[in-house]
């Protein structure tokens, strides 16, 4: 595994231009976007991120030429205190070109995607200088990303780990005067705090962890922490690995801190397929991945992780079940496939979470562009219909109904909040949509594909993972087989339900039934993952000879048992989810949910209020945590520190001790006759003096040049005397 | 008495009288010409000392490009002798006083505490004028890399300063 | 055969000459000039001090000096001039808005 001076390391001196090439970008825009057009911008920040993701199929294909070994490209010495010796070195191996072929390739289809997105976004929030804001944060993700991906110790990772984390703070708080409707509010923002909030208190597990590492190894270098594995105390690690657990609960949203994902969802569609679908909220699933020799020696830890990952798998799967918001069942849909993968790294099976987080890129971040395509287009049909009222209005006053034509999209968001229904439309909301297939087809056949993908039927990419999954569950605990079990018939079941809301029946609002269909610079990548999301798995199919990622992933993580198509595991979870769909199909495609009609699901009555409420985690942390704390702080604040301190020892106490004894004591005695007559001659001296020295400050340069010679020769005899 | 010394002795001559020619010349034309001859001592100096490179620099960039642009920007303010003033009549005679003060001192203070051992020059004989050049070139452009970079960018932003300095706002005046 | 005492004693004297420059002229381009003597001043010293330990730090160091004196005389230059565009005069004794 370490790096020998005989290996070719043909394209290795890329490794840190793959954070260097997004940072180029990032400043071109950041210094000159403003006078670029809109095409301009999103052209120099996806060709950062291209240039990126060039790089890292060379650095792949530098990998493989030498057959997996790790190689390390030193950028610059980095800290160098006491025993600590880290430099800034990037690591370059079969696992993390992986993730930084995913993470770019991934990243330059959502900057084109985010091209089209953004130009109406930007127009309906009616805020177009936001436009060059966001390329310059997704280029900072994309290198924050290559940081976190290619660090060679624990440190470097982190510092990738919190960068990611800022942009990801950065862009869900990215309308930040806004709430999920464009109304004005702090709502955005908030959801941007709690975001932030929730990943901190992982990253408290995270920095534990990194100083437990350098107390027990004495490194934070992979290598040399791995190397010892075998030779420490086994609770340290244990609790070095659960600390880090922590860490990847934050970061990859799983019980108890999954919380900030669903509210993430504020963040501009192209940021929830990126960073809170795709790249990195599956961090916390390579970390665990990359410290596979520290979880690999201490199997309890990792009994938690796979039990952590199963039940938040299954959990988040039936919150998705009742979701209304598009985007908020696959956030929850993402917690629950995070789970999956969690679950599968902590059995072990480090090549089937691998092998998921891929295919779930794919699947996850097509899902999700198809989804903002369909909010655009919905957005566009509630403009349309709006438009055509105005003109109705505008017959007998034209002035000023042309007036409003004319302002055009920038007067979209007025006239979301000023006209409309009585109540503000929101084109998220899948209660609204129905009969897409017809108005927007290449978004309704993606979509088909990437929920079929997801739902896990085969051929398609998300089967052969998942299955994966369940094959090494069933080999390792029962418990989490069946939890998974249970939590892949229910992704198949909110897909099927979202799937004949959105895109079956007929339209439930005049916006759905105008809605369009989104232009080339959309779709066409969405064709592209759509194509992924079909055939990614052949990465790694079940049968002897094409199992390519165990193989390619073996050089860094060691031997994994490569495992052939277990028909009874296979047969079970097709069977579930086809099922699923067909269930789904019995309740919302057979009968579609007409106007204002409520969900047939509802009838399951306190069940469904459980899971569209979210079982009431976020009450309940309310009350456990944040109720409690701003109790606490208001009892500190208002009762101890301003009424005990302040009211009472401060004003109270001390003043009256202060003042009697001034009054009596000091006053009379002390002070008027004795310290006044001082201070008084004091001050008079005083004055006097800088009476007379304020003339020296007389604003003659060459004065003040005599003063600096002035103290030269005084500080030269000073010299010459001692 | 050598040939070096008898030398020295002149140019140090020559070099101070330049500089009190400087200091004392009502016209600041004249004063400029004087520090240019002045300059130009310092670069023999710079030869007897075994710095071919630096003596050439000192004739091209000193006596040469800074001096010239002092002349142009005398020619553009005007070199008329300035009107008497009554202010800091202090100044003149504290300046003198201090000013040998410190000459003494620093002269004491470099000759005795600050020199470098050995205290005699090499022949100026010695110092192979293309093997200096060389190695001086290597220096630079090894060791020397990133502060030789930096002041290339100095000076590209003292360029950039002195013309926005300069430039005459529009429709401000 | 020169005794480096010489060049000190002759660069304290030049250096002596460009501070009485900068103190009794008032004009404000011969301040400057003054200022460009010290430096020569203190440059001639150094190299002198670099032959001695025969080294070639000292020459490169200068070389520096040199470099940095044109930044500064463009920039002071262009000064000197935005100054006398505003108050007609090159004399400092006629500039004291700085008086506290």
């Amino acid at each position: 595994m370490l790096f020998s001076e005989s290996v070719n390391t043909g394209f290795l001196f890329l490794a840190p231009w793959l954070v260097f090439f997004p940072v180029i970008g990032l400043l071109i825009n950041a210094a000159f976007g403003h006078k670029f057009s809109e095409r301009t911008i999103g052209a120099v920040a996806s060709v950062a991120s291209g240039a990126a993701f060039a790089a890292s199929v060379l650095l792949a294909v530098t990998v493989s030429g030498a057959h997996g070994e790790a190689m390390r490209w030193r950028l610059a010495e980095w800290i160098h205190v006491g025993s600590l010796n880290l430099d800034w070195t990037f690591r370059v191996d079969s696992l993390s070109t992986t993730m930084m072929l995913v993470v770019s390739g991934v990243g330059t289809l959502i900057h084109i995607y985010a091209i089209g997105y953004m130009h109406e976004d930007v127009r309906f929030k009616s805020d177009p200088g936001r436009f060059r804001r966001f390329f310059v944060y997704l280029n900072l993700f994309i290198a924050a990303m290559m940081i976190l991906v290619s660090g060679d110790s624990y440190l470097m990772l982190f510092i990738g780990w919190e960068g990611v984390g800022l942009c990801s703070y950065l862009l869900v708080g990215f309308w930040y005067e806004l709430d999920l409707l464009g109304r004005p509010s702090w709502a955005n923002s908030n959801a941007g705090n709690k975001a932030f909030i929730a990943n901190r208190v992982g990253d408290w597990g995270f920095l534990i962890a990194s100083f437990l590492i350098f107390y027990t190894f004495g490194s934070l270098q992979f290598d040399a922490v791995f190397a010892k594995v075998h030779e420490v105390n086994e609770g340290l690690i244990v609790a070095i690995t659960l600390f880090l657990l922590i860490g990847v609960t934050g970061k990859s949203a799983q019980i108890p801190l999954y919380v900030w994902l669903p509210d993430a969802m504020a963040g501009p569609t192209p940021v929830s397929a990126l960073i809170h679908a795709a790249t990195m909220v599956t961090a916390g699933v390579y970390l665990i991945t990359r410290s596979a020799p520290l979880y690999s020696a201490v199997p309890e830890a990792q009994h938690i992780v796979s039990l952590v990952g199963a039940v938040t798998a299954l959990f988040a799967a039936t919150i998705a079940t009742g979701q209304y918001d598009i985007k908020k069942v696959l956030a929850y849909s993402t917690i629950s496939q995070l789970g999956f993968m969690v679950a599968a790294v902590g059995m072990g099976a480090y090549v089937a979470g691998m092998f998921h987080l891929i295919t779930h890129a794919f699947f996850k971040a097509l899902l999700f562009l198809s989804a903002g395509s369909v909010i655009l287009g919905m957005e566009r049909g509630h403009h349309h219909a709006e438009h055509a009222h105005h003109h109705e209005e505008a017959k007998g006053k034209r002035k000023i109904g042309k007036k409003k034509v004319e302002s055009g999209g920038h007067d979209a968001h007025d006239d979301h909040a000023s006209t409309g229904h009585g109540e503000v439309f929101d084109p998220g909301d899948m209660r609204n949509m129905g009969g897409l297939r017809k108005t927007m087809p290449v978004t309704f056949w993606v979509y088909i594909i990437g929920m079929v993908a997801l739902s896990g039927l085969p051929p398609f990419a998300g089967f052969w993972s998942k299955d994966e999954i369940l094959l090494d569950a069933s080999r390792h605990s029962q418990v989490v087989y069946w939890l998974l079990t249970i939590a892949a018939f229910f992704t198949a079941f909110y897909m099927g339900r979202q799937i004949w809301m959105v895109f079956f029946g007929e339209a439930r609002h005049e916006a759905a039934e105008h809605a369009e269909e989104s232009p080339r610079v959309i779709t066409v990548p969405l064709m592209i993952l759509a194509g992924l999301s079909v055939l990614g798995g052949l990465l790694n199919l079940p049968f002897d000879g094409f199992h390519n990622l165990g193989h390619w992933l073996e050089h860094t993580i060691g031997e994994v048992e490569a495992l052939g198509l277990n028909l009874q595991v296979a047969g079970i979870s097709t069977v579930l989810a086809a099922l699923a769909i067909l269930i789904s199909w019995f309740i919302y495609g057979r009968k579609p949910m007409a106007k204002n009609q409520n969900d047939p699901l509802e009838s399951l009555g306190i069940l469904f209020k459980g899971m569209n409420g979210k079982w009431y985690i976020d009450e309940l942390y309310g009350f456990l945590v944040v109720t409690p704390y701003k109790t606490i702080s208001h009892f500190l604040a208002e009762v101890i520190d301003w009424r005990f301190w302040h009211d009472w020892f401060h004003e109270k106490v001390l003043m009256a001790t202060y003042n009697w004894v001034s009054e009596i004591g000091l006053n009379l005695y002390a002070d008027q006759k004795g310290i006044d007559a001082f201070a008084n001659g004091l001050g008079a001296w005083s004055q006097n003096l800088s009476a007379a020295l304020r003339k020296v400050q007389n604003g003659f340069v060459r004065s003040y040049a005599l003063s600096i010679l002035l103290g030269v020769v005084l500080i030269l005899g000073y010299l010459l005397i001692k | 008495m050598t040939l070096d010394l008898a030398l020295f002795l002149v140019l140090a001559l020559v070099a101070v009288a330049s500089a009190l020619g400087m200091l004392l010349s009502r016209n600041a034309v004249y004063a400029a010409l004087y520090l240019v001859l002045n300059f130009v001592t310092v670069a023999v100096f710079y030869l007897l000392l075994g710095a071919p490179f630096i003596a050439m620099a000192q004739v091209t960039v000193y006596a040469g490009a800074i001096m010239v642009l002092f002349l142009f920007v005398i020619m553009l303010l005007g070199s008329d002798a300035l009107p008497k003033s009554q202010v800091l009549p202090w100044q003149k005679p504290l300046a003198i006083v201090m000013s040998v003060l410190l000459a003494a001192e620093a002269a004491y203070l470099l000759v005795t505490k600050a020199k470098p051992a050995g205290d005699v020059l090499p022949p100026a004989e010695l110092v192979n004028t293309t093997e200096n050049l060389r190695q001086l070139g290597n220096a630079l452009f090894t060791d020397y890399l990133l502060p030789f970079e930096v002041v290339s960018i100095l000076l590209l932003v003292a360029m950039v300063g002195a013309i926005v300095l300069t430039k005459k706002e529009k429709g401000a005046r | 055969m020169i005794p480096v005492d010489y060049y000190i004693i002759l660069s304290a004297i030049l250096f002596t000459i460009g501070v009485l420059g900068v103190l009794i002229r008032r004009n404000a381009l011969i301040i400057f000039m003054s200022i460009e003597l010290m430096l020569n001043a203190a440059n001639l010293a150094i190299v002198a001090f670099g032959s001695v330990i025969q080294n070639f730090s000292g020459q490169i160091f200068v070389f520096f000096v040199i470099a940095v004196a044109a930044a500064e005389v463009a920039v002071g230059l262009a000064l000197i001039v935005e100054i006398f565009r505003t108050k007609k005069t090159i004399d400092v004794d006629q500039m004291s808005s700085m008086k506290g």
